[in-house]
């Protein structure tokens, strides 16, 4: 085959999707204004847990502009399959009906009681008021342990109770953390998946060792908040019987397909289009109940009805991300080697199941070993409902919390055994391979180099000197203090093989198509089924496809985000974009060159096998003057007078790749911190990244990447966090108390980078969206815990506000026996639950 | 998001704003900057039916000299006095104070009026110009008076206004060369209302603390004047500043919110307080 000379891939090509962008021409969903156009409005439960007693609409139709109004009982047989859960993750997993419109119960506030459609958004909002609405008020469960205690209310009482699912691996036997197991349960086991098995024996592990590190720590409940927030316009189609719906979505091409199984309509009725989409992070990975409520109100009134949320409904009902209670055993000896890790976690769905809730602490599973070599592995899991709203995926999807749970105890266990920890790391780095290497849980990672990502950091954050200054601040008793936070990741990228993802539970489907055509100009429009929300695929595939075929990335127009346009594609998620779909574009580009040799020797009238293909010409080998472009064969192609005997017209290639194995990059990140060990303020001085991604097509876009999933990342470690009430009311209901760090919160970064390609696939490339967001918060959390060590501190949980690490030097002073204090305001649901308000 | 309806009018001076808020009552607000009023509205927390735009009034937008004091108009933006020489020179905690608030859009837009109008204890302004002893004009029906700030701010959100009562400008004195300022802020973000805040205005005298004049932000439904603490320091040595410190949240009632519990509040004014101190001495 003829290699592509790389021109493009590699270069800082500015982004083709910004002019655009910073001039206010994008096409947003908000945007689109169809004729007659109808506007949809949510009346939201203000109440977690309730009964509806009394629903009267009539007052909200008597509005003038208003054209409908609905209950759940009215639009009940339109929706058969509810809002439809797309993972099944254990066989006994339970999974409630969703209804789009309740009909008896509210199960958290934000639920959706009653719809009004009217002739503009204004209107609609003010009709809400008008709905008579009685509720019987039940204590809600808004924390985890207490809605497994016995006798806890139930969210959804037909279940019989609050435990969602429960699963395990390597457990068997182990009963000294975890319970029994039960074995009906489901088992991971084989190299299947990412939620491949346990191994060996933890029991064992944990009485050879010289030290066990037992912690709890908690993932808190964290706000996706996409810059724009959801937004849908749903239409029948003009002529059909079917519907288009734009949306605001990272996932298109699965919207489809939900929409289909939630309300019957066939599947081959709907297109679905994402216009410009402002962030997603995982948010926008979901059908929503707004987006079926649209749908089937259109068809119903045969009118365009648009929603459009705003900022509040976008923290109460949009999905949230973590939620995660972690009890970790880490057993290691007093060289530091690791002997084994135990793993115990509970999981908050939230009141539903939304697409993938049930799979994302799942598909995090196998990455709690982290980077480290050792053998003795076991986890279970628990999904547990409250009367919170459902959580999801969100940038990391189950890598973030798994990285932070091991990176922590490795440092706790540098703390207690005295020793440097990037040493601590050293000790249990796999030793460089290039080749997939099994990790204790049996997960395949394809290609590591750990030992010069840390180095490399380690030199860049000039360590030795950090050492000496924090020595200094410490025996000066300077009430700032100095901390040096490491972390070194790695994560799953290229979701995913599709075997695999069957085996998380998730049906499968990994693959990504993309179809690669010439015009007749020599033009070349690529279509992909990757669905881009601010990745820059626009100009990422054209440089692959530019290279492949010997064009210029101008030449290279990229599709996407329409169904009809696109018709097979698995969207936007989990860092897939590039490994799967990218490499699909590769392989749709390298079968145009295929062919298109077929048609230069045809035109040449030379052998196929002496066609030398380069720079975007054909020629015979040994005499180059004897040669067409890419552009003339392409028109050949196009025209077909004379194509060689039995070949088809046009230069239109699709590949729908599946790739063999999931990806991992990896890193080191160093956090500096200035921590005021009197009011509790963490500055952040310094942030070096060192990350790994094999090859990289564009490095301005990779950088993005890496400072917007490290601002997110920072942002877990010290700012954000979801806070309700006892009654289930969110607290942090708006960007004033939620608090989204911004540019003057943040270091400038530095960063880095080697390049380890994967064996996977034929570019060697990994992913890097979720990077910074999983690397990051542990070393800041590391780094505040190292400058606060001398004072007794062992742990701050997240986000380590100012008063959380006032009072952990306070506990610490207090206590000197250094005893772990969990913070009394932080609810065990991974949110924080204010007391009494 | 979405706010009631509501009527606009302009109002055209001082007068017609006065006239205005007589026709309409209750049912009306004025509007100045919006940058407090129209977020309420939106959560609708707040739904005039009436909004009278004072924005038109350049002639409110001044800051001039008035001898042992300045005179700044109430419509004054937060952004102009961070960037007035005048201010700089003679009363710099001013302009320090009003760069501070928010971010640049909440500057250009928000004014001096507007934020002592509003009357949030958790606002900056408000307990820099109590620290300052500065003084509000107030326009009404009847005429002109002049308020002090201390006796201003009555209650969260309620102060000395009457229904029919325009802010129109806002006194504070020119600080002479032996007096230092500095207004501490604790928040998590830069762009975050105040935690705790602490104005302090100290005069020196022959290397000693002359007097100290001190007042909290967020300590209380107003802003409150660290008198225990004022006290300590008066005609004291620059060390007592570490020990009087530990008083400075005698007689506040913080509230406890998600952001920081009532005693974490006080603990951060303690030491809010000492480095407020401490950086005005120094400067
Ligand atoms: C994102 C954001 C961040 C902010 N951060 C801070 C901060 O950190 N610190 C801080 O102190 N403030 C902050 N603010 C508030 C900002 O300072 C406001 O602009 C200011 O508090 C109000 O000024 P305004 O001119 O916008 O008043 P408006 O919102 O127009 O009015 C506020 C109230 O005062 C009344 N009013 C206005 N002018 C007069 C007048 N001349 N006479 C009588 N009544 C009047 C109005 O009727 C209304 O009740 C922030 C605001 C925003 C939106």
């Amino acid at each position: 085959m003829t290699q592509a000379p790389e021109r493009y891939m590699g270069g800082g090509l500015p982004r083709k999707e910004d002019p655009n962008l910073v001039t206010g021409r994008a096409n947003w969903t908000d945007n689109i204004k169809l004729p007659g156009m109808v506007h949809l409005a949510m009346l939201r439960s203000p109440f977690a847990r309730a009964k509806v007693t009394k629903l009267d609409v009539s007052g909200a139709l008597e509005r003038p502009g208003v054209v409908g109004a609905f209950t759940g009982q009215e639009l009940a047989d339109q929706w058969p399959g509810g809002v439809p859960c797309g993972a099944q993750v254990s066989d006994q997993q339970k999974t409630p009906f969703f209804p789009p419109l309740v009909t008896d119960e509210v199960r958290h506030v934000g639920d959706v009681v009653a719809v009004v459609v009217a002739s503009d958004r204004y209107t609609a909002q003010d009709a809400l008021e008008a709905i008579v609405v009685d509720y019987d008020p039940l204590p809600p469960v808004v924390n985890m342990e207490a809605a497994l205690a016995e006798g806890a209310p139930l969210v959804h009482e037909d279940l019989g109770t609050n435990e969602c699912f429960k699963y395990t691996a390597g457990v068997e036997g182990m009963d000294e953390l975890f319970d029994a197991p039960d074995d009906t349960q489901q088992e991971g086991g084989g190299v299947r998946g990412p939620n491949v098995g346990g191994q060996g024996d933890t029991n064992e592990a944990l009485r050879r060792a010289d030290v066990v590190i037992k912690e709890r720590y908690i993932q808190q409940r964290l706000l996706p908040t996409a810059i724009e927030p959801r937004a849908v316009v749903a239409s029948p189609e003009p002529g059909h019987e079917g519907i288009v719906m734009y949306s605001s979505t990272q996932i298109p091409h699965l919207a489809k397909i939900v929409l289909s199984l939630s309300t019957g309509i066939p599947e081959n009725q709907i297109r679905v289009v994402a216009p410009d989409v402002g962030g997603g992070f995982g948010s926008k990975l979901n059908v929503y109940r707004e987006e079926i409520i649209a749908v089937v109100l259109a068809k119903k009134l045969g009118m365009p009805i648009k929603y459009v949320e705003d900022r509040s409904e976008n923290y109460q009902a949009t999905i949230h991300g973590r939620g995660q209670i972690q009890d970790i055993e880490l057993a290691a000896n007093s060289d530091g080697k690791i002997l084994g890790l135990r793993v115990k976690l509970l999981d908050d769905m939230g009141a539903y199941l939304q697409l993938l809730t049930p799979a994302i602490a799942i598909s995090g599973a196998a990455l709690f070993p982290g980077v480290y070599n050792f053998e003795n592995f076991a986890i279970e899991i628990k999904g547990v409902f409250t009367n919170l709203t459902p959580t999801d995926a969100y940038r990391g999807a189950g890598r973030p919390e798994a990285c932070y749970a091991i990176e922590r105890a490795m440092d706790s266990l540098a703390h207690e055994l005295g020793m440097d920890p990037a040493e601590v790391r050293r000790r249990n780095f796999f030793e460089p391979f290039d080749e997939p290497t099994a990790n204790p849980a049996g997960l395949e990672y394809d290609s590591f180099n750990l030992q010069g990502v840390l180095e490399r950091a380690i030199e860049l954050a000039d360590y030795e000197a950090l050492r000496q200054e924090q020595q200094r601040r410490r025996e000066s008793g300077d009430p700032v203090q100095l901390g040096i936070g490491f972390s070194t990741y790695t994560e799953i990228c290229g979701l995913g093989p599709s075997q695999a993802l069957a085996g998380l539970g998730i049906g499968g489907a990994g693959w990504e198509a993309a179809n690669v055509r010439m015009l007749v100009t020599g033009k070349v429009e690529v279509a992909t089924g990757t669905s881009p929300h601010g990745q820059g695929h626009e100009t990422s595939w054209s440089q692959i496809a530019a290279d492949v075929l010997g064009v210029t990335p101008d030449d290279v127009d990229v599709i996407h985000g329409d169904t009809d346009a696109v018709p097979f594609g698995r969207d936007t998620y989990g860092s897939r974009s590039l490994a799967v779909g990218g490499i699909a574009v590769y392989h749709a580009a390298n079968k145009v060159v295929e062919k298109g040799k077929k048609i230069a020797a045809h035109m040449l009238e030379a052998s196929e096998d002496d066609i030398e293909f380069e720079g975007g010409r054909f020629s015979v080998a040994g005499s180059p003057d004897q040669n067409v472009t890419i552009q003339d064969v392409a028109g050949a192609a196009y025209l077909a007078a004379s194509l060689p005997e039995g070949m088809e017209p046009v230069l239109n290639e699709t590949s729908i790749y599946d790739p063999p194995n999931f990806t991992f990059p990896f890193g080191a990140h160093i956090c500096v911190t200035e921590v005021d060990t009197e009011t509790g303020k963490v500055k952040l001085r310094d942030y070096i990244a060192v990350d790994d991604c094999g090859p990289v097509i564009n490095p301005t876009i990779v950088d993005g990447q890496l400072h917007g999933g490290l601002a997110q990342g920072i942002a877990q470690a010290l700012y954000e966090g979801v806070v309700y009430d006892e009654e289930g009311n969110l607290v942090t209901a708006s960007m004033v108390d939620y608090m989204i760090p911004g540019a003057p919160e943040l270091p400038n970064f530095t960063l880095d980078r080697t390049v380890t390609p994967s064996p996977s696939n034929p570019l060697g490339v990994k992913g890097v969206g979720e990077a910074g967001t999983i690397g990051a918060p542990p070393a800041v959390i590391n780094s505040i815990v190292d400058a606060l060590s001398p004072l007794g501190v062992k742990h701050v949980d997240m986000p380590a506000s100012p008063m959380r690490v006032w009072k952990a030097i306070q506990n610490a002073q207090g206590k000197q026996s250094g005893d772990r204090q969990i913070d009394a305001s932080l609810g065990a649901s991974g949110a924080d639950i204010r007391q009494g308000r | 998001m979405i706010p009631v309806a509501f009527d606009y009018e302009v109002a055209e001076s001082v007068d017609h704003a006065i006239e205005l808020l007589g026709q309409y009552g209750d049912e009306s607000k004025l509007l100045a900057g919006g940058h407090s009023l129209i977020p309420i509205m939106r959560l609708r927390l707040a739904a005039p039916s009436v909004l009278i735009d004072l924005g038109r009034l350049e002639n409110l937008r001044y800051v001039r000299d008035g001898g042992d004091h300045l005179k700044i108009g109430a419509l004054t933006r937060h952004r102009d006095l961070a960037f007035n020489d005048m201010v700089a020179e003679h009363c710099g905690i001013v302009g320090y104070t009003a760069g501070l608030l928010g971010d640049p859009s909440v500057q250009h837009r928000g004014t001096i009026g507007g934020t002592l109008s509003h009357g949030d204890a958790s606002g900056d302004m408000p307990s820099v110009i109590t620290a300052l002893e500065g003084s509000i004009v107030i326009q009404g029906p009847n005429g002109e008076r002049v308020v002090k700030a201390a006796d201003f701010f009555q209650d969260y959100m309620v102060t000395d206004l009457g229904e029919q009562e325009v802010v129109t400008e806002v006194r504070v004195p020119k600080l002479g060369q032996n007096t230092g300022w500095s207004y501490k802020k604790f928040a998590r973000r830069s762009q975050d209302w105040a935690m705790v805040g602490v104005a302090a205005v100290v005069e020196r005298s022959n290397g000693s603390i002359g007097s100290a004049r001190i007042a909290l932000t967020a300590m209380g439904a107003t802003p409150i004047r660290a008198t225990s603490v004022e006290q300590a320091l008066s005609g004291a040595s620059p060390d007592a500043v570490v020990e009087a410190a530990q008083s400075a949240d005698e007689g506040t009632s913080p509230a406890s919110d998600a952001a920081a519990s009532a005693e974490f509040r006080r603990h951060l004014a303690r030491v809010w307080t000492q480095r407020a101190v401490e950086e005005a001495l120094s400067r």
